[in-house]
């Protein structure tokens, strides 16, 4: 008997139950998510970053993590014999780096001809975060009220479906312990109930970076872009909130706020003076993957009514070819009429 | 000889249990355990080119993904057999079951070896941990979850060789719930095995990405399943000079043909929709991916278009390869090639973790021929071994 028509119209159907849970995606779509109220980040301004690199060894000391070293270059013959904590990347043991654009002779700041530019790299804390949506442990959160996206290594199992899920490559893995966890900026919330805040914004001799409400630095943003370049104007240092502040230059920004869409929207913006394509900074939808991801999971398990209902048809369809109409389990089915024995019963 | 050979009684095929061929897959898995051995005391990056560019590498996108898809031939010819009561195909179901078995069995021992803090895992299974929107939960819980379910189904060959008639008795009456849980499981997490590219967003090229994936793998997983089922059979006819039951297996492939004819319209159809089939034709490694593995797929289309074809041994054979290599080129594409994290990140497997994805198939294989040689899984050849067909 050959598989008849019916057959694989069962067949088709079973398979179909899987595309007719992926078209309800449209239907359980799971909206986007929104900023909390008071969510906390951070502005970093381009323009007004000197490239000291305060913020580094600040970060490293604020979140106990080791020296990076890296061998470089000096003098003339090029001898590899100094080592520098350089890291040159946000790693296992790195959370935040200051990197620089460079081009032809690089002495003019924040200009693409013959310029140079800094960026800072750290976690953007988004609004909707891949990390969070992609862990299966909730070692990975974003707190309800300051937004901050978080990592718990008593909860982490060390899948890494984060570090491979954020676009902008930020969770970062220690592979070089047999006892590891993943290492990002969780903005120093540790510090928080001694009065501190992000160690990089602390320390920022200039205020290039800065932390506070991200309401008050969408506000800053703002007032910046609203400011002539060239003119003066007063620059809050440390907090946007705190008392310190100084008078500095207006910088001339490129259109784009970095962080204000990307992916629904993230916590720490850049601005900067130079396109952010020099800056290494990623071209992303404004669609966050993991409402995309969750939309489709929910359309397909919502309730697991579309799981449990095909179980039921399973159930039945099993039930009678095994029960009712007698085909064997995986089991020795009775000896064939054919055998060697002979005799018949 | 098939037609007779589908009334025979499962039985143990005997025979010796040291030969050169066991001896190889032993020292295969030695040198597994020496490379893992050294992975559990310095950590991953010992013995690994996985970086933070590319977390997940071979373990990942071979031994699990593609290995549960090859694994499927569990499911699928469970599905035929006591869902869609096509009773011809049940001497095909225990052979089935147990290369689904050891092909879990791979997967999970797999996630064990790659998961940093591995000692922690239990924590998928506890409600105060679980996250229900992470694709990787539901997979890690159902693919867990199908594993107990397939050493159920297979409870009763054990409980037989034991010569418990009663127990055995009594499980065969509520099999059926397995049998049908066993079903829906694999449909699940095989689906999800896509579903996992989806938060990758713009990561993931727009030839892999898609809003499809979960039926995309779902539709060629169960191809693989009933490919896999027909390799299994060509090599225990050859390696342990059984027939080959390429009648039955060609009528397996058909239906695996349709799957796999539903996986490239909706494929293709959806690049169509999408505006992206274009990228298919700008030269890329992705590109060069995306049409390897959708040539290998139409190979059994016109491989085994006809009735004739499908009970051509030789036909049967390197059709089901093209479908099984295609559906695996797929997996790890989209895992592995498709995926790019930008600039300055690159990843090609080391040779620690080939030895251990080499080393876990060894041990699988040899898993096999242990079993078929004592436990009752394969039907018994009635006639003498000499008169065996070979797959080519």
């Amino acid at each position: 008997m050959s598989i008849d028509r019916r057959g694989f119209l069962k067949l088709a159907g079973t398979t179909a139950t899987a595309a007719v849970a992926g078209t309800a995606v449209t239907a359980e779509a799971r909206p986007p998510k929104v900023m909390p109220e008071e969510a906390v980040g951070l502005l970093f301004d381009g323009t007004l970053c000197v490239g000291c690199r305060a913020c580094m060894p600040a970060c490293k000391q604020a979140n106990d993590m080791p020296p990076e070293l890296t061998p470089l270059k000096v003098g003339p013959t090029g001898e590899t014999n100094a080592v520098w904590d350089a890291p040159l990347d946000i790693s296992g043991h790195t959370l935040n780096v200051i990197r620089a654009y460079r081009s032809g002779e690089g002495t003019k700041k924040d200009q693409v001809e013959d310029g140079f530019a800094f960026s800072k790299k750290s976690c953007l804390h988004c609004v909707d975060p891949s990390c969070v949506s992609a862990c299966p442990v909730s070692a990975m959160t974003k707190d309800p009220r300051t937004g901050i996206v978080g990592y718990s290594v008593e909860a982490c199992i060390g899948c890494r479906y984060c570090v491979a899920a954020c676009p902008f490559g930020v969770p970062r893995f220690t592979f070089d312990t047999p006892t590891p966890k993943i290492s990002k900026c969780q903005l120093c919330k540790h510090r928080f109930a001694d009065g501190h805040y992000a160690a990089c914004a602390e320390v920022c001799p200039t205020g290039a970076t800065l932390f506070g409400k991200v309401k008050d630095l969408k506000a800053e943003i703002a007032r910046r872009r609203s400011l002539a370049p060239g003119t003066s104007t007063t620059f809050p240092r440390g907090r946007i909130d705190g008392p310190d502040s100084y008078v500095g230059t207006v910088g001339k920004y490129v259109e784009r706020t970095y962080g204000e869409k990307e992916i629904g929207g993230t916590q720490v913006m850049h601005l900067s003076g130079v396109p952010f394509e020099l800056l290494d900074k990623p071209e992303l939808p404004s669609v966050s993957p993991a409402s995309t991801s969750e939309s489709i999971q929910h359309g397909i398990y919502y309730g697991l009514l579309a799981p449990m209902g095909f179980l039921g048809v399973l159930v039945a369809a099993a039930r009678r070819t095994m029960l009712e109409r007698g085909v064997e389990p995986p089991e020795t089915p009775p000896p064939p009429k054919s055998s060697s024995s002979g005799g018949t019963p | 000889m098939s037609a007779e050979l589908e009334h025979l009684p499962p039985a143990p095929v005997g025979g010796k249990l040291v030969t050169p061929t066991t001896a190889v897959l032993f020292g295969l898995v030695l040198a597994m355990v020496g490379v893992l051995a050294m992975r559990f005391t310095q950590g991953l990056g010992a013995v690994t080119n996985l970086n933070n560019g590319y977390p997940w590498g071979l373990w990942i996108a071979y031994d699990v993904v593609a290995g549960s898809a090859l694994a499927a031939g569990g499911f699928t010819t469970a599905l035929l057999v006591y869902i869609l009561n096509r009773g011809e195909y049940h001497p095909l179901i225990r052979p089935a079951l147990v290369a689904a078995l050891l092909g879990y069995v791979q997967a999970g021992a797999s996630v064990m070896f790659d998961l940093g803090r591995w000692w922690d895992f239990w924590h998928l299974f506890l409600p105060k941990y679980a996250q229900v929107n992470s694709v990787l939960f539901e997979v890690a819980v159902c693919i867990s979850a199908y594993t107990l379910i397939i050493a159920i189904e297979l409870m009763p060959v054990v409980l037989e060789r034991l010569g418990l008639e009663s127990p055995r008795k009594k499980l065969n009456r509520v099999l059926f719930v397995f049998v049908a849980i066993g079903v829906l499981l694999p449909t699940m997490h095989q689906s999800s095995l896509g579903t996992l590219l989806v938060v990758f967003g713009p990561q993931v090229h727009p030839l892999y990405q898609s809003n499809w994936l979960p039926l995309l793998f779902l539709s060629s997983t169960m191809g693989m399943g009933f490919a896999a089922v027909t390799i299994e059979g060509a090599i225990s006819a050859a390696g342990l000079r059984r027939p080959f039951e390429k009648e039955l297996l060609g009528k397996l492939l058909q239906i695996g043909r349709v799957l796999i004819g539903v996986f490239l319209l909706v494929r293709f159809g959806d690049l169509l929709c999408r505006g992206k089939l274009g990228l298919a034709f700008t030269p890329s490694l992705p590109a060069l991916t995306f049409w390897l593995e959708n040539l290998l797929l139409s190979v059994p289309l016109w491989l085994l278009a006809t009735k004739r074809h499908r009970t051509s041994a030789r036909r049967v054979f390197y059709g089901a390869m093209a479908m099984a290599l295609g559906g695996i080129v797929y997996r790890l594409s989209a895992f592995l090639v498709a995926y790019d994290t930008g600039a300055g990140w690159h990843y090609f497997p080391s040779v620690g973790e080939l030895t251990v994805t080499v080393g876990l198939i060894a041990f699988e294989v040899l898993a096999i021929i242990i079993a078929v040689r004592v436990l009752p899984i394969l039907p018994a050849a009635a006639t003498a071994p000499a008169s065996a067909q070979r797959p080519s």
